[in-house]
């Protein structure tokens, strides 16, 4: 039963992955790249991580998407012009790199090596009441400095986009 | 189920932990502050305050908090305060320029200080976890600064070079930390050690390896080592000034410290001898290709950015034989001594820029030696110590780097250090010539001011005072390998 609910998903998800990829209009592959999102937190879901398939909804399909497809009708660039492929070099070695984590990811599948212990099962680690506790405690300082991080970022974007000094381009 | 409020000592993180907080504050008191002076000598003392607080626990036995995610001994504070030394220096420089450039804006040194604060966390983390959000933390600083005269293209495009190389160097590094975590178990790296020496067949991993090549590029990035160093003049080149002079000295000492931390506590020689020959193959074409492209250029920032990539490889010399004793120490000196040559030596740059006008070319320099008698001589002081030649601090430094890689056995790296710093005399020569013995008809104007001035003398009486005090200097570093670990 879980096999092949994991199957259904794995195909919805790689299926439009690639009509992503291959659809003209910007927006269409703004939405199938959605639908990717949601097939990614189903395959979170079966992993027993609760707490991660509700942060890739919220954060990607949510949040990130609705900045995309609002960069993409603001510049009105649905219909992408026709394409001058710039980097004709770029596709070879790209296949290539591709084949390379295909094997890669064959061989980790069937080359396991001895699996390393770890005190925490699956359970432990995905739900959200754990997860708060550890990044309270274990994990208080990398908490604590990703605040400062994303305290110096939103100056950043408030600094580099004052008004006050704008019009004097040289 | 009960929750334990874990044990927090913050005197672990104490000089980071200041400098954080009075960034914070210095970010809103800077609103009521109409002369942005007075925000830099506000800065300056905010760094005091962080130095000082690291002095009592100066030798003293090493302490571990956060759940041993943050480390306190005496490496960290002398990383601490070599980014202290170079922080304020740097805010005597920027100062005038900014105003000058007409893009002075009080955000300028609440960054500096967060982003000095992140450096600062980089020698006190002791978990790749905090590693990598340090740099992160420390890259977005960064991209500000070096953004920070956006109304120039330039400064644009080398926020937006930093930003693209950044990202990449960050995908390395997790992608690194990911897998060694898969093999070991874990990110504390006190434990990864301790795992791979109970654990014959993690060492031979090969995901392990590939996992230590990525954390190796990750860094090699930041410490602009070849053949990863391809962003450093051109991010050099555009980026205002002081910043420039900031990245070469005080984001390579970070990037070292957390190298540093890594091959020692994560990935010790006697557990895991592979990286060695790695990095000494690396150091070796770091040395030769950034002294040879120096020579090449004509313009001085290009050159100081190239004549950085070279010093990375110097310094990585020491990385190499970090098994051996005295190895740390000559580390610490050569990133010190360093440190403050390359931050004076941008100085010069920023005395002959005006407004919107770029006068980086070598040419320019044309007799600036006998109208800023005091510039002058402390370029020469910087030129000179870079070229390695006694008393100065640069020579004490090649000479400790070089005599423990030949102790560990690497004499060949030794040889091709020296090879290649006697090609590097050649264009550090040429800009004392340039000072010295060049006129121009129209000379450039410079601007020299009270700070900028304070900030050169000082950076150069400490190279030269470095030099001098070579065995005091090292024994102050070196209660760091005393207390080990």
């Amino acid at each position: 039963m879980e096999i092949a609910f994991f199957i259904i998903t794995a195909l919805l998800t790689i299926g439009a992955a690639v009509a992503m990829v291959l659809s003209h209009n910007a927006v269409h592959s703004a939405l199938w790249l959605v639908l990717n999102f949601f097939g990614v937190a189903v395959l979170y879901l079966l992993l027993n991580a609760p707490f991660l398939a509700m942060v890739q909804i919220t954060v990607y399909a949510g949040a990130i998407m609705v900045l995309f497809l609002f960069v993409i009708m603001l510049l009105g660039s649905e219909q992408g012009q026709e394409e001058v492929n710039g980097l004709p070099w770029q596709t070879p070695v790209a296949l290539v790199m591709g084949l390379l984590l295909v094997v890669m990811a064959g061989y980790a599948l069937f080359f396991p090596g001895t699996p390393v212990p770890t005190t925490q099962t699956p359970n432990e680690i995905g739900a959200p009441d754990i997860l708060a506790r550890k990044l309270f405690s274990t994990y208080l300082l990398p908490f604590e400095i990703t605040s400062v991080l994303l305290l110096v970022a939103l100056i950043g974007a408030v600094v580099l986009t004052m008004k006050s000094r704008e019009g004097d381009r040289v | 189920m009960e929750f334990q409020i874990p044990q927090t000592d913050f005197t672990t993180i104490g000089p980071p932990l200041v400098l954080s907080v009075w960034a914070t504050a210095l970010l809103l008191i800077d609103l009521f502050i109409a002369n942005k002076r007075t925000t830099a000598i506000l800065a300056l003392v905010g760094l005091a305050a962080g130095a000082a607080v690291a002095l009592p626990f100066y030798g003293q036995t090493p302490r571990v908090s956060f759940e041993g995610m943050a480390l306190l001994d005496d490496t960290a504070i002398a990383i601490d305060w070599i980014l202290t030394l170079v922080t304020a220096i740097t805010i005597l420089f920027a100062m005038d320029y900014l105003k000058r450039q007409a893009i002075e804006m009080g955000e300028f040194y609440p960054v500096l200080l967060f982003t000095t604060s992140a450096m600062m966390m980089m020698a006190h983390g002791r978990n790749l976890i905090v590693l990598f959000i340090s740099l992160e933390w420390l890259s977005i600083g960064l991209y500000i600064l070096a953004g920070f005269a956006y109304p120039r293209i330039r400064s644009q495009e080398a926020a937006m070079k930093y930003l693209l190389y950044g990202a990449f160097a960050a995908g390395f590094l997790i992608y690194g930390t990911a897998l060694v975590y898969g093999v070991t178990g874990t990110v504390d790296m006190a434990t990864i050690a301790d795992q791979l020496r109970a654990n014959q067949a993690m060492r031979t991993s090969p995901l392990l390896l590939v996992g230590l090549g990525l954390l190796l590029i990750g860094f090699g990035y930041k410490i602009s080592m070849v053949p990863f160093h391809m962003w450093t003049p051109d991010v050099y080149e555009g980026s205002p000034t002081p910043v420039s002079a900031y990245m070469s000295a005080a984001t390579k000492a970070a990037g070292f410290a957390a190298l540093l931390r890594v091959v020692q506590i994560a990935f010790p020689v006697d557990v895991l001898p592979t990286w060695q020959i790695i990095v000494a193959i690396l150091a070796a074409l770091t040395m030769v290709i950034g002294n040879i492209a120096a020579v090449a250029q004509s313009n001085i920032k290009r050159m100081l950015a190239y004549s950085s990539i070279a010093h990375a490889g110097f310094i990585l010399c020491a990385l190499v034989a970090i098994g051996e004793p005295g190895a740390v120490q000559s580390y610490l000196y050569y990133i010190l001594a360093y440190a403050l040559t390359n931050l004076g030596a941008f100085a010069v740059v920023i005395a002959l820029e005006q407004a919107g006008e770029e006068r980086f070319d070598i040419a320019d320099l044309a007799g600036i030696g006998w109208r800023q008698p005091l510039l002058g001589a402390a370029m020469a002081v910087f030129m000179l110590s870079l070229a390695g030649v006694p008393p100065l601090a640069g020579f004490f430094a090649k000479w400790l780097v070089f005599q423990v890689a030949y102790q560990a056995g690497f004499w060949w790296l030794a040889l091709i250090g020296l090879l290649s710093s006697v090609v590097s005399a050649f264009y550090y020569l040429r800009i004392i010539v340039n000072m010295y013995m060049r006129e121009r008809s129209e000379p450039v104007p410079s601007f020299t001011t009270a700070p900028l001035l304070l900030g050169v003398g000082v950076a150069a009486l400490l190279v030269v005072v470095q030099g001098f005090l070579t065995n005091p200097v090292l024994t102050l570093v070196g209660q760091t390998v005393a207390a080990g670990r």
